[in-house]
C-alpha cells in the first residue's frame, strides 16, 4: 500500500514539473510569437512607407521632366514610328 | 467541597482546584468555532461561489485590454500603383508644467521638430495642460525626439493619408478627415470598405511589461479593403496635363475631361480644373474641390445632334444621304428664332452633324413626338444618376415630355434647354462606338469584359453614326483638329451658351466628345473647357485639340494597333525581314 502511494506521489511530482515546464516553455513561445507579429506589422508599415516612396519617385510628372530636362528625350514624330506588325 | 491542604506550588495553587463550570469551558469552544466556520464560510463564498469580483481584481493587477489598430485601406489604380495610402505618423504633445527644458534641450527639440525655438517656448509655457508640438511627424523623427526623453514630452500615434498622385487625381479620390475617415470623393464613397475597425484583446503582462498570455479576443482588428479603380495613372496624368496646358492657353474658368474604356465601360481618366493638392489642404476654395465631370451639370450644346440623327436613322425617318433644307440657317417657332452659325442651304443628315447645323437637327427633331424623343433621350441614361455611388453625382436635367412647348423640344435636339453632367454624354457616345449597347460606367477595376450592355440604337445606325462622326472630325467638319496622326477619330463639337439667371450670356462651354480608333473604338474622351477668354471659344478650337493630345498618346500607351496611315507610313514586317530597310527608309 506504502509503495503505491509512494508510485503516486512520485507521479503526481513528476506531472506537476511539467504542468510548470510547459508553462514556461507556452510562455517563452508566446512572447516570441508576439514579437514576430510585432515585426511583421513593422515591416507592413515598412512595405506601405517604401511603396510611397516608389510611388513619388515613379510619379509621372517626375519622370516625364527627367526624359525631357535631363536626358533630353522627345516624342517621335509620326513620320519617324515605324509600325511593327504581327508576324503572321 | 473541601480537601486537605497542600504545600502550595504553581501546580498545586488551591486557586486552580477551584472547579469551574462547566458551560464557560462550552461557551469558548462555541464561540471559536463559530469564528472559524464563519471564515471557512466566508472563504468559502469569496472563493467558490461569488470569485468574479476578486478575480477581476486580481486580474486587473496584471491583465490589460490593448487596442489593436486596422489600417485604413490602399486605393489603386488598375495597375496597381498606389494612389491613396495610409501610414502611421506620430504626434507629438507636451504637458507644459511638467515640461522643463534646459535651453540646450529646448534647442534640440526645436530643431527635430523643424521649429524656431522661440515658438515651442512660446507653446511650452502656455497656461494649458496639453499642448501639440508637432503633428504628423514621420516616425523616424519621431523615435529621435523620444531619444532625448525629455520629462512632460510624449507621442502619440496616428495615421496620416499620402496621395502620391497630388492634384492629378484630386477630385475623384477626395480626402480624409484628421480621423482617417473619407470626406469626399472616392475616399467617401467606399468609406466602409476602405476603412479598418480596430480591435482590442486581452492579455497578461510580467512584470517587464512583455505580453505572456492571450487571455481573449475582444474583437478581431478587420483591416480596411485595398480597391482598385478603373483609373490607369498614365492616361490619367496625360489627360490632368492636357486639360491643365489648354486652361492656361485659353485662360479658361474651369474644364474636366473624362476617359471611358469603350470595351469596358470603364472610366480609365477623370481630371478636373482647378484643382488642388490633396496632401496639404490648406486654402481650398470650393472651385478647386468641384468635380466637374460627375456632380456638375450643364446644357451640352451640339454634342447632343448626334443623338437626335440617330434617333432618325433608326426610326428610318432619314438615311445618312436624305437631303433636309436648312432655310438658310433660320427656323421660326412663334416668336422665337433658331439660327445656325453659318448659312446653307439643302444639307444631307451626315453634312448636318458635320457642319453642326441647328435647323437640320430641329427638323430631325420635329418627325418625333416628345414623348418618342424623351424616352430615347431617357434610355441614353439622360436626367438619371449612372449610380456610380459617387457623393454628389448629378442627375441633369431632362423634363417631362408633357411639358414641352414646341419650341423647347426643337431647343432639345441640339443640347439645350436640358442638362447633363460630362459622364453621362460619355456615356452616351458609348451606344456609337459599342455598336448601339449602353454599358454601365464604373469607376472600379472589372475583371474580364462586361455582359452584354442595354441596345439603344441598331448595330447599323451605330455604324453610319460611326462614319458621320468621322466625318464631323475630317476636313470641312467642325473639328479638323481632333485628327490624331496614325488613328481615325469620330466625334462631336459642342459650342454652348452658358445661361445665367435664366438668360443666355456671351460665355461659353466649349466641349468635344470623341472615340477612336473609329476602326475598334476603344477610347471614348470627353472635353469640357468653361468659359475659355483667350479670343477663341469654339468647341472645334479649345477642346478639340484637348481630345487630339490625350487620345493620341493614351492609344500609344495602351499599344492600341494604328489603323491609319502614320505619315509617311512604314511598315516593317518580320516576316521578310524587313525591318533594318523599313527603318532605313524611314530616317
Amino acid at each position: 500500500m506504502i509503495r503505491l502511494d509512494a508510485f503516486f506521489l512520485a507521479l503526481t511530482v513528476a506531472s506537476a514539473l511539467g504542468v510548470v515546464a510547459a508553462q514556461h516553455q507556452s510562455r517563452k513561445l508566446f512572447s516570441e510569437l508576439e514579437r514576430e507579429q510585432a515585426r511583421a506589422r513593422g515591416l507592413e508599415v515598412e512595405w506601405g512607407q517604401l511603396q510611397l516612396e516608389q510611388s513619388t519617385w515613379a510619379a509621372h510628372a517626375r519622370v516625364e521632366r527627367m526624359a525631357r530636362d535631363t536626358l533630353g528625350m522627345r516624342t517621335p514624330a509620326s513620320g519617324q514610328m515605324i509600325v511593327v506588325e504581327p508576324g503572321r | 467541597m473541601r480537601k486537605k491542604a497542600q504545600p502550595v506550588t504553581l501546580n498545586h495553587n488551591p486557586l486552580l482546584k477551584r472547579e469551574l463550570p462547566a458551560w464557560r469551558a462550552r461557551l469558548v469552544l462555541v464561540g471559536l468555532l463559530g469564528c472559524s466556520v464563519a471564515l471557512v464560510a466566508r472563504a468559502a463564498w469569496l472563493q467558490g461561489f461569488n470569485n468574479e469580483f476578486l478575480q477581476a481584481k486580481g486580474e486587473s493587477r496584471y491583465s490589460r485590454v490593448l487596442e489593436v489598430p486596422a489600417t485604413r485601406g490602399r486605393i489603386t489604380d488598375r495597375n496597381g500603383d498606389i494612389l491613396a495610402i495610409s501610414t502611421p505618423v506620430r504626434s507629438i504633445w507636451a504637458i507644459p508644467s511638467d515640461a522643463r527644458l534646459s535651453p540646450a534641450d529646448a534647442r534640440a527639440l526645436a530643431a527635430l521638430l523643424d521649429m524656431n525655438v522661440a515658438d515651442l517656448n512660446a507653446r511650452l509655457s502656455s497656461a494649458r495642460d496639453f499642448v501639440y508640438l508637432r503633428r504628423q511627424l514621420s516616425p523616424e523623427q519621431a523615435e529621435r525626439v523620444a531619444a532625448l526623453k525629455l520629462p512632460g514630452i510624449h507621442q502619440q500615434q496616428e495615421y496620416r493619408r499620402y496621395y502620391p498622385g497630388g492634384e492629378t487625381v484630386a477630385h475623384l479620390l477626395g480626402f480624409t478627415g484628421v480621423d482617417d475617415r473619407g470626406q469626399e470623393g472616392i475616399e467617401l464613397a467606399f468609406d466602409q470598405r476602405l476603412a479598418g475597425k480596430s480591435g482590442s484583446r486581452r492579455v497578461i503582462k510580467d512584470r517587464r511589461g512583455e505580453i505572456i498570455e492571450d487571455v481573449e479576443s475582444i474583437r478581431l482588428p478587420r483591416d480596411g479593403e485595398d480597391i482598385a479603380l478603373s483609373i490607369d495613372g498614365k492616361i490619367q496624368y496625360l489627360a490632368y496635363t492636357a486639360l491643365r496646358d489648354t486652361m492656361q492657353k485659353h485662360k479658361a474658368k474651369a474644364g474636366a475631361v473624362v476617359v471611358l474604356d469603350a470595351r469596358t465601360g470603364e472610366v480609365l481618366a477623370l481630371a478636373n480644373a482647378p484643382t488642388y493638392n490633396p496632401n496639404n489642404r490648406a486654402n481650398l476654395t470650393g472651385a478647386q474641390l468641384r468635380n466637374r465631370v460627375i456632380t456638375d451639370t450643364f446644357e451640352p450644346g451640339s454634342t447632343m445632334k448626334p443623338f437626335i440623327a440617330a434617333l432618325a436613322l433608326e426610326r428610318g425617318k432619314v438615311r445618312p444621304d436624305t437631303q433636309i433644307d436648312t432655310q438658310q440657317g433660320r427656323i421660326t417657332f412663334g416668336r422665337h428664332t433658331i439660327s445656325d452659325t453659318s448659312r446653307h442651304g439643302l444639307l444631307s443628315v451626315a453634312e448636318i452633324v458635320q457642319k453642326s447645323s441647328n435647323v437640320g437637327s430641329v427638323k430631325m427633331a420635329m418627325e418625333f413626338s416628345p414623348d418618342e424623343m424623351w424616352a430615347f433621350y431617357d434610355a441614353l441614361g439622360f436626367g438619371s444618376p449612372l449610380g456610380l455611388g459617387f457623393p454628389g453625382e448629378a442627375a441633369g436635367r431632362l423634363r417631362a415630355p408633357r411639358t414641352w412647348r414646341p419650341v423647347e423640344q426643337a431647343t432639345m435636339s441640339y443640347g439645350h434647354g436640358l442638362s447633363t453632367t460630362l459622364i453621362q454624354i460619355a456615356r452616351g457616345y458609348l451606344a456609337f462606338a459599342r455598336d448601339g449597347e449602353l454599358l454601365p460606367v464604373s469607376l472600379t477595376r472589372m475583371e474580364g469584359l462586361p455582359k452584354a450592355g442595354k441596345r439603344v440604337i441598331s448595330p447599323e445606325t451605330a455604324r453610319e453614326m460611326r462614319t458621320i462622326l468621322e466625318m464631323a472630325s475630317g476636313p470641312g467638319g467642325t473639328a479638323p483638329r481632333a485628327q490624331i496622326a496614325g488613328y481615325r477619330v469620330a466625334g462631336k463639337t459642342g459650342t454652348a451658351h452658358k445661361l445665367e439667371g435664366g438668360r443666355y450670356t456671351t460665355k461659353y462651354v466649349s466641349s468635344y466628345v470623341g472615340f477612336a480608333p473609329v476602326s475598334s473604338p476603344r477610347l471614348i474622351v470627353a472635353v469640357m473647357i468653361d468659359e475659355p477668354t483667350a479670343g477663341q471659344h469654339y468647341g472645334g478650337a479649345v477642346a478639340a485639340p484637348v481630345f487630339a493630345r490625350i487620345t493620341e498618346s493614351a492609344l500609344r500607351a495602351l499599344g492600341v494597333a494604328p489603323d491609319a496611315p502614320l505619315a509617311p507610313l512604314q511598315l516593317a514586317r518580320p516576316t521578310h525581314g524587313g525591318e533594318a530597310s523599313a527603318a532605313r527608309e524611314a530616317m
